[in-house]
């Protein structure tokens, strides 16, 4: 099948979208270029971003949603889930014929699919607001890893620079291997390099502030202090804090 | 600051304050002001649950468990032989900037022991609160206990400072109170408690002609009941509910299932079962009320003085009036809609904006994720397969047990064992 390959980028996709639409492409196959195998048999066209495209369509999406819809249209694409961008694609094109609220018909396969992704990501998001848990330098800098499920920090920017908006903080995404960086006036996007025997859940007094330590095990004790044992429900316990997130908590380490 | 002085007091005062359930960060839009630290979700997060399965987004915590009063209930009495421990203003103040920073927390609870009097006690908690507001630009969300019996005064200064204030009236009956807490009466938790009340709709009005007005408790009051105590029923407990959410329009009334803490013969013995699943029932009937159009007499009245513990208080409802059954969820509107068993409010929205565009049917529903286990025995929809076969409410019972497993089944073969 013939495949449009985008650079990765939201705007990208939505060229793509641009151009499968005006060649009225019903079922396309769109890629990002991470995700794009070369194969010697299938052909593909490269697909160029241009903003000006992006902005268009883009615009067109929101003149034809409400609320959340165009939203939840974008927090879908985050989530990177192969294949998501054609059932975006089509369900765009049914908004943008369907009139307004077609973003909300959750009887259309594919609006319902977005929808379902969205919650995912979205899930996701309030996650990454919930667990982070920031350590304080040396330098002074508020320093976090993350390895989230779907490619959530463009989306959580907001929420901590309105909030820690006196303090340097870093947040970083070590499966997609970029952060955010906020300097006390603007977010800005890094990478960094890791030295290999660097482990990155690892508190060491080399890197971390004295009074680090003693936080994190002020909190520690603050967490077992605070749980009533004969309630016990590890159950509901695990279900709201999956193992997979637990190298965040420094709550969920052994305690000293 | 001492680490292991601070570590033991912190391990003592968190302890005390675990009882108190409320670990609600929510209801509140507080802005970062000038560029300061935190701000308020408006939905809440909790940052990490304990395993007992609760939420933690508060430092709930109390400033002292040295206390004059004597009540039976409560972990922190005068009489129990327990360490005994105080914060400093500062204390606090650094322990919750701290958490703050490192996003351990949205904020504070802070509660307390009564030491020397109501109002010496209100004043400390309110002068960590505008420690944190007016020297450290603290703008995340700040709980603070009204303690019953403290001045006007003093409550009308809390509201500038927290989100939200409490009371916990602890015992649903007059007569119980007087049993198990008899240096308290009611009346002391219902002074504060109705100031609160009377500031936020004063600011309110205030605001809306005048813009700068300082925003009052923006996320309202909340108490608290022990069930299973004092021998209550749910009728009681669930009646004082609904006259404390319509008379002192609480935003939220919690039920915390009594742990035995104390051997005292006026209370169930040390080792006795927490009962989780009638709080979680009657939490389901508090929704019901809050957010589903149900009014508490549907619900429990003298017929029914206590919930179903084997099957939800809306299923429960459902089938002592199946004559208002089946419901057509293409036409049906959205209060009936909110009354069909295994609909939720999600549900509801989403079948109400997708029938617009066609009719529903069975595949519809069960895709939108509406548990149709339970559902499709109250409703109709757009195909001709219905539950066609006029059931009575107890086979229909029996037939969604049979295909639903229930987390509680443990409690409940523990509990229903008793009648057999």
């Amino acid at each position: 099948m013939h495949a449009l390959v985008y650079d990765g980028s939201f705007e990208g996709f939505l060229c793509a979208v641009y151009r499968c639409y005006a060649d009225k492409v019903g079922d396309p196959d769109i890629q990002p270029v991470q995700r794009h195998q070369v194969n010697l048999f299938d052909s593909h066209t490269e697909v160029l971003t241009d903003q000006d495209t992006a902005k268009r369509v883009w615009a067109g999406i929101q003149k034809h949603t409400r609320g959340m819809e165009s939203r939840r249209l974008y927090m879908a694409w985050l989530s990177e889930a192969s294949g998501s961008e054609n059932t975006i694609y089509r369900a765009m094109r049914y908004i943008l014929q369907g009139g307004k609220g077609a973003g909300s018909d959750f009887s259309h396969p594919d609006v319902l699919a977005v929808s379902k992704l969205w919650k995912s990501v979205s899930r996701e998001r309030h996650r990454m607001t919930a667990f982070v848990r920031f350590k304080l330098t040396k330098d002074d800098i508020y320093f976090a890893n993350v390895a989230p499920d779907f490619n959530v920090l463009p989306v959580i920017s907001k929420h901590f620079s309105d909030r820690y908006a006196d303090q340097r903080w870093i947040i970083y995404d070590l499966v997609r291997k970029y952060g955010l960086h906020y300097d006390l006036k603007k977010v800005e996007t890094i990478t960094l390099q890791f030295d290999d025997d660097f482990d990155p859940w690892e508190t060491s007094p080399e890197i971390f502030d004295e009074a680090e330590i003693r936080f994190q095990d002020l909190w520690k004790n603050y967490f077992q202090s605070t749980n009533i044992t004969e309630r016990i429900n590890t159950s509901l316990h695990v279900k709201h804090v999956p193992r997979r997130y637990w190298k965040y908590l420094s709550e969920k380490q052994a305690l000293r | 600051m001492n680490h292991d002085r601070i570590k033991e007091k912190l391990n003592i005062l968190a302890d005390a304050a675990k009882y108190d359930v409320s670990c609600s960060s929510s209801g509140s839009d507080r802005k970062n002001k000038n560029k300061g630290l935190g701000n308020a979700s408006g939905t809440g997060i909790c940052h990490t649950y304990t395993p007992d399965g609760r939420c933690v987004s508060l430092l709930k915590i109390l400033l002292t468990n040295h206390c004059i009063f004597d009540c039976a209930y409560c972990v922190t009495r005068k009489s129990n032989d327990i360490k005994r421990a105080a914060f400093k203003v500062q204390e606090v103040v650094d322990l919750t900037m701290n958490f703050y920073r490192r996003n351990y927390i949205e904020g504070l609870f802070l509660s307390s022991g009564i030491f020397k009097s109501a109002d010496y006690t209100m004043e400390r908690l309110v002068a960590v609160a505008k420690k944190l507001r007016e020297e450290e630009n603290f703008n995340g969300y700040i709980h603070l206990k009204s303690i019953p019996g403290a001045s006007d005064e003093l409550m009308r200064e809390a509201g500038l400072y927290a989100d939200r204030l409490s009371v916990n009236i602890e015992i649903p009956t007059a007569e119980g109170l007087k049993k198990l807490a008899p240096d308290k009466n009611r009346a002391d938790f219902l002074k504060p408690m109705a100031k609160v009340r009377n500031e936020i709709i004063q600011y309110k009005e205030e605001k809306k002609i005048i813009k700068s007005t300082p925003t009052y408790a923006p996320a309202g009051q909340s108490t608290q009941m022990i069930v299973g105590a004092s021998g209550e029923n749910d009728m009681q407990i669930m009646y004082t509910s609904d006259y404390f959410y319509k008379k002192y329009q609480l935003r939220r009334v919690y039920y915390s299932g009594y742990v035995p803490i104390s051997n005292d013969s006026r209370l169930p013995a040390i080792g006795t079962e927490v009962p989780m699943l009638r709080e979680n029932r009657l939490y389901q009937t508090d929704w019901l009320l809050r957010f589903y159009g149900f009014d508490v007499k549907e619900i429990l009245n003298d017929q029914h003085k206590n919930l179903d513990l084997d099957v939800d208080p809306k299923l429960g409802w459902a089938l002592r009036n199946m004559d208002q059954f089946p419901v057509d969820i293409n036409t049906a509107d959205k209060r009936m809609l909110a009354r069909v068993p295994g609909l939720g409010l999600r549900s509801v929205n989403k079948i109400i904006r997708a029938r617009r565009f066609r009719k529903l049917n069975w595949e519809h529903l069960k895709k939108i994720g509406v548990a149709l286990n339970r559902a499709r025995y109250f409703m109709t929809c757009d195909s001709p397969l219905f539950e066609s076969r006029d059931l009575a409410p107890d086979r229909i019972k029996s037939l969604i047990k049979q295909n639903s497993k229930s987390k509680y089944s443990k409690h409940l073969g523990k509990q229903l064992s008793l009648f057999e």
